[in-house]
């Protein structure tokens, strides 16, 4: 499984290299990627559908607990299957879509990048590597997203997606190592055993609250479901599976995941039902107002989720068999709807709906298709969609708390979500064909057979619901239920309330259909509530946080260096200053200065001079004159106090220093006087206070007993141990020897800098 | 600074004083020393003869850049660290000993190894530094 | 004693700090090998200072006894020389190479990234 979790990402490593083949004719052969794995996943389906799961381990950060674990079970095959079978169809599409686009390897590599990632997500075990996989399937599909990288809604939508699907990656992060610290386990399917733990404890909320926000940013619920529409400015491709197969079904994967381990509290229930509620009323009800065919669908796909959310809030057994039906209902009829209205787009030049009409007479395979995927989405008999919107209110009616309502709810969305399908999926294709239309021709197969592929397993699969049944529907419920029960799907259940409910939605949906027609001053009508969308809002609040940083950073980062040394200086001498003064206990013993003798004396007095002849000087040889002089003061004082190391060290290199400063000297730049008086005035102060402290500083420090304990093992083993009776040099080449290779390496580094910046030539100057 | 004394005496100087830096060098498991200030001094001994032949004439002493001391020197402490490890399959930078110590230097370990990739270093880094700069004021 | 040496630190910082906010380059550099100086003090300051008994071990003896000076500081400092040896030498010459470039000396105009300004 790693080697599938894998391939993806190799693949578009390799397209970095090896990309100019595919961007030609080749290009159609990149979908074998995706098709072999579709096999590769396949190829579990009996032993899945016969209750196993299979796990595999690979040892990745054991000292975290963070390991490469991969599971297998119906709720992960579903989803890979899912994810390798709509991305067949959609890499098939693209080679035709992006025909000859300038970067049609790049996008290869990152729709790979993306399917892989994904994969990883669904497969993960661990919830750490879930998190990692999680974060690039943001990461990728920033890339996908804004891959108009030359318009500029696009870098912004990419941004927003990003922003919002990265934060959620964070408070992922944050619930899964609450959830692991809990559990004590980072895998999931350990953590299923310790339900009781995790429920039980004192965290159970926080971890709930962050879970949810991550679901709920990636599966666009409301209120961070503006990303989604946002997002709908990339290729259509990018649409048809990021937004409608996959990657906004990763937070419901989520969810789904973690039912049966964090599902105990009537907390789960109430958010992921308000939450999934408000998300599929509002913005099914967002679909009437939409003219842009991607519009419409990016509404429908976020009332989808809302939908989904809603089901795992419910959380019983039907309602999970519903929620796991409705994913494939829903993975089958948006990706078709996507395709063909890329199609369109693609051949007509415009998406608005209220310009398209009549284009089955030039598009009749795309038009067969169009009309199943509105069936699919509506629900009608024989379509999968009937058997998932039946499971749906089945699981509604049977909810032990306020079910008319939940009922009522579920109708409404789903009669606006037949209006939406038929808008985007027939409506194009009916009436008259406009003249400018008329000499359309049909795409390449690659583009039209997706779609038609994708609708007829709808068809199938809802002729012979216990396909879906045998692979998904009961493994999935059987690891995700805590009490399973045997059930059936059935595509006729003979007449009761459901067929009843399911025969109201269709009529109300097709007097909607006939009656309602999407207009422009609608959509401009709605535009106006916008101001207080929750897009509005964040984006407004996202701006005022780059306009105070942008203030902030101005007002520190100046760009001149002295500037930010003195911010430094003076900080540090309030804060130390603060330190000291609060706590200022200071007996100065002035007894050692009898000791003092003549060398001493002058030793320090020819230091100090040195020092201040250096600061005040105007001649800049006198300066390196009398820093020589400081150093060979040093060298003398380390002679003077027991460290005669020190003083053969410091006297060499401060021969090398004055020869380095000697031979550049002239090349250098004269002193100049560029400050005034009072800057001077300034930086005296600031300076001679924090030369103050330091020397405040020392002598609290002295005050405080010495801790000798290491320099005692060094005194007692320097020869014992180490055969050397210089004991500083045993420390370096010895004790501490991986330091002092460390040290030797600045060095090298210091050197081969001056060589390099002296030797090599920059290339762009010399082009100049 | 190119007098006759300094010029007439760096002939003899710089023998002298490269031999005094290895025996700093050699000595400083004892006394003061060490590959550091050994090092210092050989590379000190180099620019003062620079000075007064000319910094062709030095190089052609070298006979080869100084810089490919460094790494040199840098392999050299490297597999006297790892040299443990391999020969006695003892941890990174233990030290170990002959049995008998040497005369003059001392008991030889890998230690001494040690110092004198560190003396090597110092020499390379120091010499390519000073060279580089003379060269191209 | 301390209390001489640590005026005498506090003076290279002083020092160094204001050489540091200088607009001047070359006085910039001045500038960090004062307080690399200082760091130096500070550090054998506060380690305890012992005259005449440097960490060695008689020829006679196996182990340093009695008074001695503490070897660590006296270890960390020796490297800090050199490696403000090799610090020194790089500053030096990007200083230099600036210059050359750039036509100037003045810190207040290198205070942008663009080449061309």
């Amino acid at each position: 499984m790693l080697g599938a979790v894998l391939l993806g990402f190799l693949f578009s490593l390799f397209l970095v290299f090896a990309g100019s083949y595919f961007r030609g004719k080749l290009a159609v052969l990149s979908s074998l990627i995706p098709l072999s794995l579709f096999i590769y996943f396949l190829t579990f389906l009996p032993e899945i559908a016969n209750g196993k799961v299979i796990y595999e381990n690979y040892e990745w950060i054991p000292s975290f607990g963070v390991n490469l674990s991969f599971t297998l079970d119906g709720l992960a095959l579903l989803f890979a299957l899912m994810i390798t079978g709509v991305g067949s169809l959609v890499f098939l599409y693209t080679s035709a879509y992006l025909k000859d686009h300038k970067y049609l390897d790049r996008f290869y590599g990152y729709l790979s990048m993306f399917m892989a990632a994904m994969l990883g997500l669904v497969l993960s075990d661990n919830i750490m590597s879930l998190f990692i996989f999680w974060e690039l399937t943001s990461i990728s599909s920033f890339y996908l997203i804004g891959f108009n990288n030359d318009k500029a809604d696009s870098r912004k939508s990419a941004l927003t997606a990003l922003g919002i699907t990265g934060i959620g990656g964070l408070l992922l992060l944050g619930g899964a190592v609450l959830l692991g610290d809990v559990a004590g386990t980072y895998r999931i399917s350990e953590m299923v055993m310790m339900r009781d733990v995790i429920t039980d404890s004192s965290h159970y909320l926080l971890i709930l609250l962050l879970i949810f926000a991550a679901a709920f940013t990636k599966s666009a619920q409301f209120p961070f479901h503006f990303w989604l529409p946002g997002a709908m400015k990339a290729p259509t491709p990018v649409s048809t599976y990021l937004h409608s197969a996959t990657m906004v079904k990763a937070g419901i994967y989520l969810l789904f995941r973690m039912t049966p381990i964090l599902n105990g509290d009537d907390i789960w229930h109430t958010i992921l039902i308000v939450v999934g509620a408000v998300t599929m009323v509002y913005s099914a009800i967002h679909i009437i107002f939409r003219t842009d065919l991607k519009g419409i669908l990016a509404y429908s796909t976020i009332s989808a989720l809302g939908i989904l959310v809603f089901l795992i809030g419910i959380g019983t057994q039907a309602a999970l068999v519903a929620a796991a039906v409705f994913i494939v209902v829903h993975a089958l009829y948006k990706a078709s709807l996507f395709l063909i209205t890329g199609i369109i787009d693609h051949e007509t030049g415009t998406r608005d709906v209220t310009q398209l009409s009549g284009l089955r007479k030039v598009l009749l395979p795309v038009a067969i298709a169009g009309f199943i995927a509105a069936l699919i989405s509506g629900g009608v008999p024989p379509t999968l969609g009937f058997v998932g919107k039946d499971l749906i209110y089945e699981a509604t009616l049977h909810f032990k708390d306020a079910a008319i309502f939940l009922t009522v709810l579920a109708i409404l969305t789903k009669i606006l979500l037949f209006y939406g399908g038929f808008v985007a999926g027939v409506k194009p294709f009916m009436g008259k064909l406009p003249q400018k239309f008329e000499k359309l021709h049909l795409p390449s197969p690659l583009m039209w057979m997706p779609p038609l592929i994708m609708t007829f397993a709808g068809i199938v699969f809802g002729i012979f619901p216990g396909l879906i049944e045998t692979a998904f529907a009961k493994p999935i419920a059987m690891t995700q239920v805590i009490e399973f029960e045997e059930f059936h799907l059935k595509l006729w259940h003979g007449f009761n309330t459901v067929l009843g409910l399911s025969a109201i939605t269709i009529t109300i949906g097709v007097i909607l259909y006939f009656t309602l027609k999407p207009k422009h001053n609608l959509e401009n009508a709605i535009a106006r509530l916008d101001v207080i969308a929750p897009k509005d809002l964040t984006l407004k609040l996202s701006e005022g946080f780059a306009e105070f940083s942008r203030l902030w950073t101005n007002f520190f980062q100046t760009g001149y260096l002295r500037h930010y040394i003195s911010v430094i200086v003076a900080f540090l001498i309030l804060l130390l200053g603060y330190l000291i003064f609060s706590d200022f206990s200071l007996t100065l013993d002035f007894s050692t200065l009898a000791d003092l003798t003549i060398y001493e004396i002058s030793i320090l007095l020819m230091l100090l001079m040195g020092v201040l002849y250096t600061v005040f000087t105007k001649s800049r040889l006198a300066a390196v004159a009398a820093l020589g002089v400081v150093g060979l003061s040093f060298s003398l004082l380390f002679l003077f106090y027991s460290a005669p190391d020190l003083a053969m060290t410091q006297f060499s290199v401060d021969t090398l220093t004055v020869i380095l400063f000697v031979l550049v000297l002239y090349k250098l730049p004269k002193y100049l006087n560029f400050s005034n008086k009072w800057l001077r005035i300034k930086h005296g102060v600031l300076s001679v206070s924090f030369g103050i402290l330091i020397t405040l500083l020392i002598l609290r420090v002295l005050k405080e007993p010495k801790n000798a304990e290491i320099t005692e093992f060094y005194a007692e083993n320097a020869y014992k141990l180490a055969h050397g009776k210089n004991v500083v040099n045993v420390i370096l080449v010895d004790f501490r020897g991986i330091d002092t290779m460390i040290e030797i390496s600045v060095l090298i580094v210091a050197a081969l800098g001056v060589f390099g910046l002296l030797k090599l030539r920059l290339k762009t100057r010399d082009k100049k | 600074m190119r007098t006759i004394i300094l010029k007439s005496a760096s002939s003899y100087l710089l023998p002298v004083l490269l031999l005094f830096s290895v025996f700093i060098l050699l000595r400083g498991h004892y006394l003061p020393g060490g590959g550091f200030v050994g090092g210092l001094v050989a590379a000190i001994a180099f620019v003062l003869d620079a000075f007064s032949n000319g910094l062709d004439k030095t190089k052609g002493i070298l006979k080869f850049h100084p810089g490919f001391l460094m790494p040199v020197g840098l392999m050299v402490a490297f597999l006297s660290g790892i040299s443990p490890m391999i020969l006695a399959d003892l941890p990174m930078m233990t030290g170990i000993w002959a049995e008998n110590p040497i005369p003059v230097i001392g008991a030889l370990g890998s230690p001494l190894f040690f110092d004198i990739g560190v003396y090597l270093v110092v020499i390379g880094s120091a010499l390519t530094i000073i060279f580089t700069i003379s060269e191209s004021v | 004693m301390e209390i001489i040496l640590a005026i005498i630190t506090g003076v290279l910082y002083a020092s160094g700090i204001y050489m540091i906010l200088r607009r001047s380059m070359v006085k910039f550099i001045l500038g960090i090998i004062l307080l690399g100086n200082g760091v130096n003090l500070l550090i054998f300051t506060l380690g305890r200072i012992t005259k005449g008994e440097p960490p060695i071990i008689d020829s006679a003896e196996k182990v340093l006894e009695g008074v001695y000076a503490d070897p660590i500081p006296q270890a960390l400092i020796l490297t800090a020389i050199v490696i403000s040896f090799g610090l020194q030498a790089f500053a030096i010459i990007l200083v230099k190479r600036a210059y050359k470039v750039l036509k100037t000396d003045d810190l207040d105009q290198l205070n942008t990234t663009d080449e061309d300004s």
